[in-house]
């Protein structure tokens, strides 16, 4: 069975999104599991830009690899204060650093009260592991 | 061998599924008394007498072969080279579609990929797709593009006048269940005028070259301010007419859709068609239809993939760019062949026969007494002739005394321009034709009032 990363600083989701608070901001990004579940990542077609309020299970992306198109959604609820740019030309990157250079997005939390009802890593590694049984 | 695989056992295991208890219950919605109405249908013929039926009802058409024809308004009567349609028979190519299994017809993912690569070359375009069902589908989908590029956040799609009017019916129509505003096209906007109307809510301005009337539009400029305003430009274009004028890239515009008609298909009463779309690369992920790229297999050869899928409904579901992904495989097959065997000098070649044969026909008529032809602005080969009477009296004439079909009545579409005839010359027309429709012309206005006369006298 395949070890995915699943970091201890991180909060997710059970759709494989990941959330790292860093002060009042959040990176969010998807989670090295569902990198390798896409396979090669080809395309990523960010669907909003900085200013932009997202509500947390809003899609904000839609991720093209070579086997499927997966929609990305925001684990809460925020501001977009940066978009990670660099994803236009090297989406690849989310499957070779996935919590590092592969973020998708920074928000601003409106409620950080939120990020209590989303898993916490070891529940994440259970939830991964379940799926592959 | 029954066509149907359901057996009465799936029917009742479905059936039981919804909670229904027989296929009649699936009908409830539609009152009884229309669930069955009567057909009224005569007998059942033989093979040989419905052959008898249907020649008998196509004698009554007016063919493009059999008369001299100066209708264009759209679908227009070009030269056929015969190789088009023995490529077409062949049995490896005969079909509409996209093949499902794609990657094994390896033929025909190449003839598309050449047809792609061809329009390319033609619009100035760096991508095009597999095509769609006409040029009206395609600047349909070409709104659509600029919608999703924009993700709604613009509403406004300024549509020239003159674009076909059939086209903007069918975008509307397209577009009816969404929050797009079409504007522009309802008085005589000039392309000044269309540009005064940009704004910050503007998705996306449409122009046509040649425009419905035939005239080439100055287009100078139009891209820098169009896209000033950072909205995209989408010309639709008549693929002939590129042969001989400046490319729609040269031009600066984002999308370039028409009607591929020209390219080797004959006019068959209204279809099937082709829809064209092309346009820059980096909206490629944006468009709808089928995509087919160049690759290598396995072992270092080339072989051709059908690319980009997941924009396609079949992996996209609902968020697919479009729910459009069949193309006209066999009609864009034969604008594949008809581009292979003009070629750059052939298609030239057509366009100056047209451009000429238009211009000579323009100056007789304009020259005769009681009729007037616009010729402020540079033409291709439609024009707009100012009649002295009602343009259906004029055809009548034409047809029954003459065996000429005449130009397009533009008060159907503009009622502003009563009188008005489009006519379209091409080099299909010999001046032979020409110079008979002048004389027909000519004399129309006495043959009308002489039968308006005769009705009088026995009425």
């Amino acid at each position: 069975m395949a070890d995915w990363k699943t970091p201890d600083n991180a909060k997710y989701t059970e759709n494989d999104e990941w959330i790292i608070v860093d002060g009042d901001t959040a990176k969010v990004g998807l989670t090295d599991y569902a990198q390798d579940q896409l396979s090669d990542i080809v395309f990523v077609d960010m669907q909003v830009e900085v200013g932009d309020t997202v509500s947390a299970g809003d899609s904000f992306a839609t991720v093209e690899s070579v086997k499927a198109a997966s929609d990305v959604y925001a684990p809460a609820s925020g501001e977009v204060v940066a978009v990670n740019s660099a994803l236009d030309d090297t989406p690849e990157t989310i499957n070779g650093d996935p919590f590092g250079a592969g973020w998708m997005i920074e928000i601003k939390l409106s409620d950080a009260g939120e990020l209590d009802g989303l898993l916490d890593a070891a529940a994440y590694a259970k939830h991964c592991a379940e799926r592959e049984g | 061998m029954t066509y149907i695989p359901h057996t009465d056992a799936d029917r009742k295991a479905m059936l039981e599924a919804i909670g229904v208890d027989s296929l009649d219950d699936l009908f409830d919605a539609v009152p009884a008394d229309l669930r069955f109405p009567e057909l009224d249908l005569p007998p059942g013929l033989s093979e040989m007498e419905t052959a008898w039926e249907l020649n008998g009802l196509a004698s009554a058409n007016v063919a493009a072969n059999d008369f001299a024809l100066f209708l264009g308004a759209g679908a227009y009567n070009h030269f056929i080279p015969s190789v088009v349609n023995h490529i077409l028979l062949r049995g490896e190519f005969y079909t509409a579609y996209t093949p499902y299994q794609p990657e094994l017809s390896q033929g025909t993912l190449q003839a598309i990929f050449e047809y792609q690569s061809m329009m390319c070359a033609l619009t100035g375009m760096d991508v095009a797709n597999a095509s769609h069902y006409d040029g009206a589908t395609s600047l349909a989908e070409a709104v659509i593009v600029a919608n999703a590029h924009f993700r709604g956040k613009r509403s406004k799609i300024i549509l020239s006048p003159g674009v076909n009017p059939q086209y903007r019916a069918v975008v509307r129509t397209y577009h009816q269940g969404n929050d797009l505003k079409f504007v522009g096209d309802k008085g005589s906007a000039t392309v000044p005028d269309l540009v005064d109307m940009l704004d910050d809510d503007t998705a996306m301005l449409v122009v046509s070259y040649p425009n419905f009337f035939g005239q080439i539009d100055d287009l100078t400029g139009l891209a820098k301010s169009v896209h000033d305003a950072g909205a995209l430009l989408c010309m639709v274009v008549d693929p002939i007419a590129l042969g001989l004028f400046k490319s729609p890239g040269e031009l600066g515009a984002d999308i370039v859709v028409g009607e591929g008609q020209p390219l080797g298909i004959p006019l068959s009463f209204g279809g099937p068609y082709l829809g064209f779309f092309a346009t820059r690369e980096k909206f490629v992920r944006k468009i709808a239809g089928r995509i087919v790229g160049e690759t290598v297999d396995a072992d270092g050869r080339r072989a051709y993939v059908m690319t980009l899928r997941p924009r396609e409904q079949d992996i996209r579901r609902e968020k697919a760019t479009s729910n459009i992904c069949t193309n006209q495989g066999l009609m864009a097959l034969a604008a594949c062949v008809y581009m292979s065997v003009m070629g750059k000098h052939g298609l030239r070649r057509a366009a100056e026969l047209c451009y000429h044969k238009a211009h000579y026909a323009a100056q007789q008529i304009d020259a005769l007494e009681g009729y007037s032809v616009d010729m402020s602005q540079p033409f291709f080969k439609e024009f707009v002739v100012a009649c002295p009477e009602p343009v259906a009296a004029i055809n009548d004439v034409l047809l029954e005394h003459w065996g000429i079909i005449g130009g397009y009545d533009l008060s159907k579409d503009y009622p502003a321009r009563e009188n008005q005839m489009l006519l379209a010359v091409t080099e299909m027309n010999t001046k032979d034709e020409i110079d008979t429709l002048v004389e027909a012309l000519r004399s129309a206005p006495d043959d009308i009032a002489n039968h308006a006369h005769h009705h009088h006298h026995h009425s």
